[in-house]
């Protein structure tokens, strides 16, 4: 924030500067970070605001016309709007699916990471306090579930409980729970051999208080730091599940339901249905990955 | 070490039960196969007849029983699609899809290791930087975006190679392959190719970091000061020491590599038993999906196991943790 931020690699961590200020100096030392959170808060932006600058509502079936079906990019339709990204097979409008499912694909790695991450952070702590045959029995199911890779797991579930917004959230949080679970253990057993730790044990104060007021807020830090990369991971499981069609409904589609959609119509030429949301796709999860990465890197998390 | 092997053993097949009972239920407990498999116009008593055939009337646990008492007899159930016995019908595509992985993995190795060595030797260099950025894109990209992007350059702008099915195949001790004819390597390339990508970006991350390290370490200062050649010193003693991590990730990657060719088997349609996954899903056939996953489950838990004692018989210090444990 202050004026002597500039691009130096050394970044000065004053103890006393506000934790926010030293995250955003931290992004900003770099172009590329700073070019790929500048990326990153654009497509948030443009996720949230899609119902009013998205040209067409590609939910309301009312509103395409299935004459302008798979019109190039760039072309003019029946209803004298311009498709400046092409159609679909529906004639839906390419720009416009992409912003609606721009915010599918978020809503879905948001609340999937955060609900992971509630549930990690709580196991890993109670492990970490307890101790002994629950840390023990809480340790396994983690060994249990990180053997296993997340794609098959996640796939096997929703063949069972079938596609949907809510179930793909189920999905990609019983697979990515477990990695926040063994982060935050560590980090709390770390935490705990701190002397401020022992003196409130010793001063009487209850195990409840000591475990969410002092060693929750004070061993959180590196797993928050990791979670900005995991966002990455759950939008591409997302969109990989989706792409299987055992994602997403088709009456929401994320973007890898729609580069699905696009998929039968790429050997014929028609590029543009699979491509454009192809590219926001790779361009959401990179930017996501840059920042992750820098953040990780500043803050010498392992992860 | 018997004490080790038999303590392995015994937590391996703990896994293998608490994942046939996971799967089992998970699989079973949601959704009616009978209201895909019969036509509407069935009567009532032939589509009962139908249900107690399948002993889709019993209670759950009891279906599971059933289940695992077959399944130790080698019987896990019959395809409700196919109506032949899943693990036959698995065990047909398992070559199409494990000559998949064994490219993949020897792709893997052959550009990973070499490029490694060259960002790690000098890891400041651009030439080091841009491969270490390509990792990153390696590995971040989903795998099925990276497949359809190879199919639209190569296939369908530069039209050099098809983009699905497995080709012309020869049969070899009664398997089928396409690994032996020209026309089978050309439709296996591309998807073999999709399959490493993420592996190369591992092992040339691996392969470097290792290098990096090594090039400190007294026996190459040593090397050095004796007036052995920088080539030999590279090949020989660095090489050496940084391929146990390799060997390790190329076991345990075999199985997520098995597991990850679903995505680029449907990519490609290539017949393997990823695609045979995926399709027994949307046909709700229970029985091979649960098949699948169990012997995916029991192919993991194996290839960890080699994995282990590989890695004993390579790293001389492993054997004693071996022996105490």
């Amino acid at each position: 924030m202050s004026p002597s931020g500039s691009s130096t690699q050394g970044i000065p961590a004053y103890a006393d500067t506000p934790l926010r200020q030293k995250v955003l100096r931290r992004i900003r030392s770099r172009p590329t970070t700073r070019g790929a959170a500048i990326l990153l808060g654009g497509f948030v932006l443009l996720a949230l605001l899609a119902p009013f600058i998205a040209p067409q509502n590609p939910h309301d079936l009312a509103s395409l016309s299935v004459m302008d079906n798979r019109l190039a990019p760039g072309t003019g339709g029946m209803t004298g709007m311009v498709y400046w990204l092409g159609t679909d097979a529906q004639g839906r409008d390419m720009l416009s699916a992409i912003l609606y499912g721009l915010r599918t694909s978020l809503l879905v790695g948001l609340s999937s990471t955060a609900g992971a991450l509630a549930i990690g952070v709580a196991a890993g702590l109670v492990a970490a306090q307890l101790g002994g045959a629950v840390d023990a029995a809480i340790m396994r199911v983690v060994d249990f579930m990180l053997g296993f890779p997340s794609i098959l797991v996640a796939l096997v579930l929703l063949a069972s409980i079938g596609r949907g917004v809510d179930k793909v959230i189920i999905a990609i949080i019983l697979v990515q729970w477990a990695q926040y679970a063994r982060l935050m253990r560590a980090s709390a057993l770390v935490e705990r051999r701190k002397e401020y730790i022992e003196a409130a044990i010793n001063f009487g104060l209850p195990t409840r208080h000591i475990m969410l007021a002092h060693l929750l807020p004070n061993s959180i830090g590196s797993v928050l730091v990791v979670s900005t990369i995991s966002i990455a991971g759950a939008i591409t499981l997302e969109a990989t599940l989706s792409f299987l069609g055992v994602g997403v409904p088709v009456t929401q589609p994320s973007l890898g339901l729609l580069i699905a959609n696009g998929f039968e119509f790429l050997l014929s030429g028609e590029y543009w249905i699979a491509v454009f949301p192809g590219i926001a796709l790779v361009l959401l999860i990179m930017s996501l990955n840059v920042v992750g990465d820098r953040l990780r890197r500043s803050f010498n998390v392992r992860a | 070490m018997t004490a080790y092997v038999l303590q392995r053993l015994i937590q391996s097949v703990l896994v293998l039960l608490a994942v046939s009972v996971v799967v089992f239920f998970a699989v079973y407990g949601i959704g009616d196969p009978i209201e895909l498999l019969v036509p509407p116009q069935v009567s009532a008593a032939e589509r009962a007849a139908l249900v107690r055939r399948l002993g889709l009337d019993l209670p759950v646990w009891q279906q599971y029983f059933t289940f695992m008492g077959n399944a130790l007899k080698g019987d896990l159930g019959r395809s409700f699609v196919h109506g032949v016995p899943a693990i036959e019908l698995i065990l047909a595509r398992l070559p199409a899809t494990f000559e998949l992985v064994l490219l993949a993995m020897s792709l893997a190795a052959a550009v990973g290791v070499p490029l490694g060595l060259l960002a790690g030797l000098d890891p400041e260099s651009r030439p080091a930087r841009l491969i270490m950025g390509g990792t990153v894109l390696g590995y971040s990209l989903p795998s099925f975006w990276k497949g359809m992007m190879l199919i639209l350059l190569f296939g369908v702008a530069l039209g050099w190679l098809p983009t699905a099915g497995r080709g012309e195949m020869v049969s070899v001790l009664g398997f089928q392959t396409s690994l032996l004819t020209v026309d089978g390597l050309r439709h296996l390339l591309l998807p073999a190719l999709n399959l490493a990508i993420p592996n190369m970006a591992l092992m040339i991350r691996l392969v470097a970091a290792g290098t990096t390290e090594a090039m400190t370490q007294d026996y190459v200062k040593y090397a050095r000061a004796k007036g052995v050649r920088r080539k030999r010193i590279v090949g020989r003693h660095v090489l050496r020491n940084i391929l146990i991590p390799v060997v390790t990730v190329v076991g345990i990657e075999f199985g997520s590599l098995v597991a990850f060719s679903t995505i680029t088997e449907t990519v490609f349609a290539w017949p393997g038993m990823g695609k045979l996954l995926i399709d027994s899903i949307y046909h709700l056939d229970r029985p091979v999906v649960v098949a699948y996953v169990l012997l995916a489950t029991l192919l993991f838990v194996l290839v960890n196991f080699l994995v282990d004692i590989l890695y004993a018989a390579l790293d001389p210090r492993v054997k004693l943790t071996g022996e105490m444990a």
